[in-house]
């Protein structure tokens, strides 16, 4: 137990969970407390004692079943049945009288797809748990074709028994059965609702069968190489450039409460940074109350002036998240600057402050971005020098003392006129310019990216993969 | 030392005689935090029942709910102890015609008569059972979070003048955050977490049925699943558990049944508070047939 519970920690470190040595022993000895059959109880303990940020909690539940699924009857911490499907589905296959004749064939391989198919149209629509769990067992059985030692990822034989059950046709036959069933037509209200609760058992249904392949991979290839496979980053540590779609989304999802924290913090700094010059008046008043004596000195209140922000942001293809991401971050956190005007390009330029003004959703806005700016000039492809010269031609008198100027980009210029004069202007001009890349530092300089020949000229070029290099950034931008 | 509770099920039942419906997660936490005498630090989107939840184990414990509420430029005086400077002023006064020594008097102004304890310290001398709650963590600067640590993990509190006072009895203590700003490592290490999220639909539906005892459960069963429904739409600020049951309680103030989409939308703005919201959640119930999702990234 001591070893496997090692093993496991060692995997939440490796997965970039920063587990401490007390921490450790807290679980150690949480667990000691906790009925050791109750699953839930015990996963509830470890993550308790071990997770410390809710964001990390699907890293933590990932690691949890690759090492205490299938082991669970072995070390008898599983009492949930989903350690038992064959008594499960026994059990239950024939307790559902609409399966009728698959029922009573259940367990065996002779089912045909119509039939399976049928059940598992029953099981959705009764919302039935143990059913769910039996059919999910037998399509990956099935339809995943999982042969040992092959090395191809879980989400391979996901996608090849999602694509045999047809999840989305149920779908849409259990909405056609629900708009029989009711005696009026449903209105769009009533739709929505059943829709959403279909869905969530789909996903149920989902989940089932992840968590099957998983047990089974996990079975076949031993449990540390499986949680290796399975190791994600951290939603923070997910490189904007080659996000896949549902990291995109947990990106997105973490981005709200990051611009929250991050507008308190700088209000905070505003307020609490430095003290302003002594206050003579109040400082005499105040010492009345020590008899004349100046005992309790008082400062004038700070007013630092807020900075005015200029992002320039590439939006080709290949940075185009990190721009996305970037400028939702500038205007989420734009009460801290006295104004925020934003450019994008690709080979030309264009001003887009005017979708984000009076917008309250600025994911909106940066849809319309994306969709309405005028940024292609000669063929789509990144050049840089001509959109920097373009910027300085029309907005460059626009510059002040006051502006700070971010420049977004991966300085992968297609191998044209660098123009890096204008950057040099630029911050001749503006209090700061920095420029933040989405590459990694090893790339850059590399084939035709030139960022160093800009770089010299600003006050700083930062890497900015992520959210928590993004987050650092905000910290310096004053 | 006696255990308040014998297992996570005896929490979980004897919070739901108070009114608290807990899930296992909490009930699991909240066993766990009794037995290792160890403080919760409770994290969770606004109005999920985190002040809740102590209140109501301090309810099923029959404790004194000790609460300290934190806010900017909290600092150990209004958190731990003062002294009560015009008292002792007054006792130095009075002394100044009689001939005791200013040992006599030094020793009597720093003693517990002038000591005017404040919640955590208060919480640390308590005779009898106390829950000790920190409201709302997240908005002390990080240098305060350092008064609580001593407290949190060895429940003793130091005065330079008095020495170490420590606790009589090692009370339950709660944390509650809002995720304002990442807590300190220190803080964290010493405390159990607890993430309390939106609840599930049919734990929204059955903390409406306890809430609001008058209310029908067809219209319960309603009301929490429009309220998933408009969870899954990318808000500002979705629908808390206090909201639905202001929203259900509306419901059943109009005499309403079964909701309608009209009646959903003229009352949406209970659930919602920024109008960004409203008009969009209104335009998800009324508007398409489920042709476009909610919560499916607009891929750009």
């Amino acid at each position: 137990m001591l070893e496997l519970l090692s093993g496991f920690i060692v995997e939440l470190r490796a997965a970039g969970l920063p587990v401490s040595l007390t921490e450790n022993l807290d679980a150690m000895e949480a667990i000691t407390h906790i009925p050791i059959e109750n699953r839930s109880a015990f996963k509830y303990a470890l993550a308790a004692t071990l997770v410390k940020n809710n964001s990390h909690w699907r890293a933590f539940e990932t690691v949890f079943e690759v090492y205490f699924s299938l082991r669970g009857s072995e070390y008898s911490l599983g009492g949930g049945g989903d350690d038992l499907p064959e008594i499960t589905e026994d059990d239950e296959a024939p307790m559902n009288p609409d399966a009728g004749g698959a029922g009573a064939g259940g367990a065996g391989e002779a089912m045909s797809p119509e039939q399976m198919a049928e059940m598992l149209f029953q099981a959705m629509r009764n919302g039935d748990d143990g059913l769910m769990r039996a059919l999910a067992r037998q399509a990956v059985t099935r339809f995943a074709g999982m042969e040992p030692g092959r090395p191809v990822g879980g989400t391979y034989y996901l996608y090849r028994t999602l694509r045999n059950l047809d999840l989305d046709g149920v779908l849409e036959r259990l909405m056609e059965e629900a708009q029989e069933q009711s005696s009026s037509p449903l209105t769009q209200l009533e739709e929505r609702l059943e829709r959403d609760e279909f869905e969530s058992r789909i996903d149920r249904m989902k989940k089932e069968i992840e968590a099957e392949i998983r047990r089974r991979l996990v079975a076949d290839r031993g449990v540390e190489a499986m949680a290796k496979t399975l190791r994600k980053p951290l939603p923070e540590d997910v490189d904007f450039m080659h996000a896949n779609r549902e990291e995109l989304v947990s990106l997105r999802k973490a981005m709200y409460p990051l611009t929250r924290k991050l507008a308190v913090r700088l209000a905070r700094k505003r307020r609490h940074g430095r003290k302003g010059p002594l206050d003579f008046r109040a400082t005499v008043r105040q010492s009345l109350s020590y008899g004349g004596v100046p005992a309790d000195p008082r400062f004038r209140y700070p007013r630092p002036s807020k900075p005015e922000i200029f992002v320039v942001a590439d939006i080709s293809g290949s940075v185009a998240a990190f721009a996305r991401f970037t400028l939702q971050l500038v205007y989420a956190i734009s009460g801290q600057f006295s104004r925020v005007r934003s450019f994008v390009f690709i080979d030309g330029i264009d001003e887009v402050t005017r979708f984000f003004e009076g917008v309250e959703d600025i994911s909106v806005a940066i849809h319309r971005v994306n969709t309405e700016a005028d940024v292609v000039w000669v063929d789509g492809h990144s050049d840089y020098g001509h959109a920097f010269e373009v910027f300085w031609e029309k907005y460059g008198r626009e510059i002040s003392p006051k502006t700070t100027v971010l420049i977004l980009g991966d300085a992968r210029n297609n191998y044209h006129a660098s123009q890096s004069w204008v950057i040099k202007e630029m911050s001749k001009k503006a209090r700061h310019v920095y420029w933040l890349n989405p590459e990694p530092k090893a790339y850059w300089d590399t084939g035709d990216s030139i960022v160093s020949d800009y770089g010299a000229h600003t006050d700083g070029v930062f890497e900015c993969r992520n959210l928590r290099q993004l987050e650092k950034f905000v910290d310096i931008l004053e | 030392m006696d255990y308040r509770f014998e297992t996570p099920a005896d929490v979980s039942t004897r919070l739901r005689d108070v009114d608290y419906l807990s899930d296992e997660a909490i009930a699991g936490v909240v066993f766990l935090a009794d037995r290792l005498g160890k403080p919760i630090l409770v994290e969770g989107p606004a109005g999920t029942g985190k002040t809740q939840l102590a209140k109501s184990v301090a309810e099923i414990l029959g404790a004194r709910l000790i609460r300290l509420q934190c806010y900017e430029g909290l600092d150990e005086s209004k958190a731990l102890y003062e002294w009560n400077y015009k008292k002792q002023l007054l006792r130095i006064q009075a002394e100044r015609n009689s001939d005791s020594s200013w040992e006599d008097i030094e020793t009597d102004i720093f003693s517990d008569e002038f000591l005017l304890t404040r919640p955590l310290l208060e919480a640390i001398l308590a005779e009898d059972p106390v829950v000790l709650l920190i409201d709302e963590v997240d908005r002390v600067e990080v240098e305060t979070e350092a008064l609580l640590l001593e407290i949190l993990s060895d429940y003793q509190v130091s005065i330079p003048e008095l020495g170490t006072i420590a606790a009589r009895q090692i009370p339950m203590v709660f944390l509650t955050s809002n995720n304002t700003r990442e807590l300190s490592e220190a803080l964290k290490r010493r405390c159990l977490f607890l993430h309390i999220d939106y609840p599930d639909m049919e734990r929204e539906k059955e903390i409406v049925l306890t809430k609001i005892p008058e209310i029908t459960e067809s219209l319960a069963d309603q009301v929490a699943r429009i309220v998933r429904s408009i969870r899954q739409l990318e808000l500002k600020k979705s629908p808390s558990v206090s909201e639905t049951l202001d929203w259900a309680r509306t419901l059943l103030l109009l005499g309403v049944d079964s909701v309608t989409e009209a009646d959903a939308i003229e009352t949406l703005n209970i659930l919602l508070k920024y109008q960004s919201d409203i008009t969009k959640a209104s335009k998800e119930l009324q508007g398409d047939s489920g042709a476009k999702r909610p919560g499916v990234p607009r891929t750009s």
